[in-house]
């Protein structure tokens, strides 16, 4: 055999052993044992799931920008002071929006007050002090969240500021106070998990275009599977303070399948102390 | 850590035990005779679909026996009627906490009273907002002087060399540094990073909050604390992640033993270290549903290279119908803020700033 051709070989054949290898590995989290639906009969919505969109920089459709902070400029806006070292991090791809008919119904007084959170997104915006995002901003989040689910719980562990949710499978009545992730009901609708939240605070948003709303708000998710790896997450959002009718967000959310997934951690309050305190340090640091 | 009351958990039983004098007194076990017999229902393992015990649910390890059995204790197990008069004396005293204010009262005196604990020396919580604990932690029928079980004196044992020169390297760093001049220096709990108190192993925090709710799945068991909804995610079976990976509470992998679970953390970040031990902290927990409304929680910590030998202690978690609320720590942490510039106005005002 020509010297050449065989070492073709030798490394074809070690390709294969290592690739053969690579496919055989056992996955370390048994993420691949995963049946359709529990012993209840309820489909399985065990898995870390992440929405793939552009939701969170904006829930309606938007054309990519620079930047999510403006001044003006000697020609068009350009971005503003704090985020233009970011340059192309910090530029805001586009989206086609998630609201059905890319709307979303304010009231006029509602509706200035979303302009005036985009115009000082950078100091208003909760995620960017890494508050609990509530819902449903928590599951359009560039981060995976985990669902729990078994025959007596069902349970979102975010990544995303270790945010959770505790899905009551029995209403335990109304929320006795308001909270940041609010409190959450579900039922089964046929395959469709029913979840209502209320006892919402209103220092939330929706996204990071200053949409946001009052304590007020209902939101009814609904989790349709539409096979073993995406769901259909669909919310109606309700909120007489805010809105002049319920308006409706709708996306799918799609499972993580690499078998060796697994939620890691977004504890992004140590990340947001030196904007937070960095001023109140002995020596600021210059 | 300074804030999470252990020390002080520990003085407040330490008080109890001199009062009701059990150092004299002689401490047997609670035989199965003296439980009160005719009042049990059979109870039957619950189990998930997969066959194993249930361990889901909400839970609660407060009590007021310590970590460490305090000093001049000899016994790891205390007779029913010690158990009693602790319990009693712990109930006196909240009741006498809970007295109203009088509304007359002065102002504290500038610097603050003297008081310790949580309420700061100049009056933050009162005994209103604490809820830590008013049992003593019974497990296998046994009251129980100590959480720790192993070695027998009911101790955390001795640190190692080594240990001790970590400690004196840390204290060389802060020398000529004061506790409040960065936000590092203060305690996670103050800056709202990580539950009060340890995570793994879940000792309780002696201060408030003291619930966790378990969610079980067959490749995952969730365990969420109550404080600052930190939600451990464990891994059935696997391996644990790389070396330099260094989840918050450590990376957990559990497995069955028969019907115990068997939870393996090792991976613990730096920053929180466990008494002085954080970057070969092992900790092996094991939960045992043993009744209707008790899990036994049992816990070996090891790191030769902090303490001189391993260490086991037991909890029993009890079962509770209590829900679980948000605690959303870091969005109304003014105190952190507070701390570091009132900090700054002191420095200003005594003129110390360098």
């Amino acid at each position: 055999m020509p010297r050449v051709v065989r070492e073709c070989s030798i490394a074809l054949v070690t390709a294969v052993v290592v690739a053969a290898a690579f496919w055989a590995a056992t996955p370390a989290t048994g993420q691949a044992a995963r049946p359709a639906r529990l012993a209840d009969g309820k489909p399985n919505l065990n898995g870390i799931w992440q929405a793939l969109n552009t939701a969170n920089y904006d829930v309606l459709s938007h054309n990519a920008k620079a930047a999510l902070a403006f001044r003006p400029g000697p020609v068009v806006a350009v971005p503003a002071a704090p985020v233009i070292a970011f340059g192309a991090v910090g530029a805001v791809p586009g989206g086609v929006g998630v609201v059905e008919g890319d709307e979303i119904p304010y009231l006029p007084e509602a509706a200035k007050k979303q302009k005036a959170n985009q115009q000082d997104w950078v100091n208003l915006d909760p995620e960017i002090k890494c508050y609990l995002p509530g819902v449903p901003r928590a599951n359009y989040l560039p981060h995976p969240f985990q669902i729990l689910h078994s025959e007596q719980a069902i349970f979102f562990s975010y990544e995303f500021a270790g945010a959770v949710r505790n899905i009551y499978l029995k209403d335990p009545g109304e929320a006795p106070v308001d909270s940041w992730m609010g409190q959450s009901v579900g039922k089964w609708e046929g395959d469709t998990l029913v979840v209502t939240v209320t006892g919402m605070n209103d220092q939330t948003w929706f996204d990071r275009a200053g949409n946001h709303h009052t304590e007020q708000m209902k939101v009814v998710e609904r989790y349709t599977p539409q096979g073993p790896d995406h769901l259909w997450y669909e919310a109606t959002i309700e909120d007489p303070g805010t809105f002049t009718r319920p308006w409706k967000i709708r996306m799918p959310l799609y499972r993580h399948i690499n078998p060796n997934a697994r939620l890691n951690q977004f504890k992004c309050v140590e990340f947001v102390e030196e904007l937070m305190y960095g001023k109140f340090r002995k020596q600021p640091v210059q | 850590m300074t804030f999470n009351g252990q020390s002080s958990g520990m003085t407040v039983i330490a008080g109890l035990v001199a009062a009701a004098g059990l150092a004299s007194l002689g401490m047997a076990p609670l035989s199965a005779e003296q439980a009160p017999a005719g009042t049990v229902k059979p109870w039957t393992m619950p189990r998930t679909t997969d066959g194993k015990p249930d361990l889901q649910g909400t839970w609660s390890n407060s009590t007021i026996t310590p970590l460490e059995r305090p000093q001049g204790v000899s016994n790891l197990v205390l007779s029913a009627d010690d158990a009693a008069r602790l319990e009693k004396a712990t109930s006196d005293r909240v009741a006498r906490l809970n007295q109203n204010s009088d509304p007359n009262r002065t102002a504290p005196p500038q610097g603050g009273d003297g008081s310790t604990g949580a309420a700061g020396n100049v009056g933050g919580y009162n005994n209103f907002w604490l809820d830590p604990g008013e049992r003593v932690a019974v497990v296998d029928g046994q009251f129980r002087s100590s959480l720790v079980i192993d070695p027998p004196d009911g101790r955390v044992p001795a640190t190692t060399p080594e240990a001790r020169a970590r400690t004196q390297a840390r204290m060389k760093m802060m020398a000529g540094r004061g506790q409040y001049d960065h936000p590092e220096f203060r305690p996670l709990a103050e800056r709202c990073l990580l539950s009060f108190g340890p995570t793994t192993p879940l000792i309780p925090n002696y201060f408030y909050n003291n619930n966790l709710q378990i969610v079980q799945t067959p490749d995952h068991v969730m365990i969420l604390m109550e404080m600052v909804h930190d939600a451990r995610m464990v891994r059935i079976g696997g391996t644990h992640v790389a070396k330099h990976i260094r989840p918050w509470m450590g990376d957990s992998i559990g497995h069955w033993e028969g019907d115990t679970l068997v939870v393996d953390t090792t991976n613990f970040p730096l920053q929180q270290p466990f008494r002085g031990s954080a970057e070969n902290l092992h900790v092996v927990e094991r939960f045992r549903r043993v009744d209707a409304t008790t899990i036994n929680y049992r816990f070996t910590v090891d790191d030769p290279t902090t303490f001189a030998r391993p260490f086991t202690g037991e909890i029993p978690f009890r079962a509770t119908d209590e829900l679980i609320y948000e605690y959303a720590c870091h969005e109304g942490n003014y105190a952190l803020a507070n701390i570091l510039s009132g900090a700054r106005n002191e420095e200003k005002r005594l003129g110390t700033k360098k």
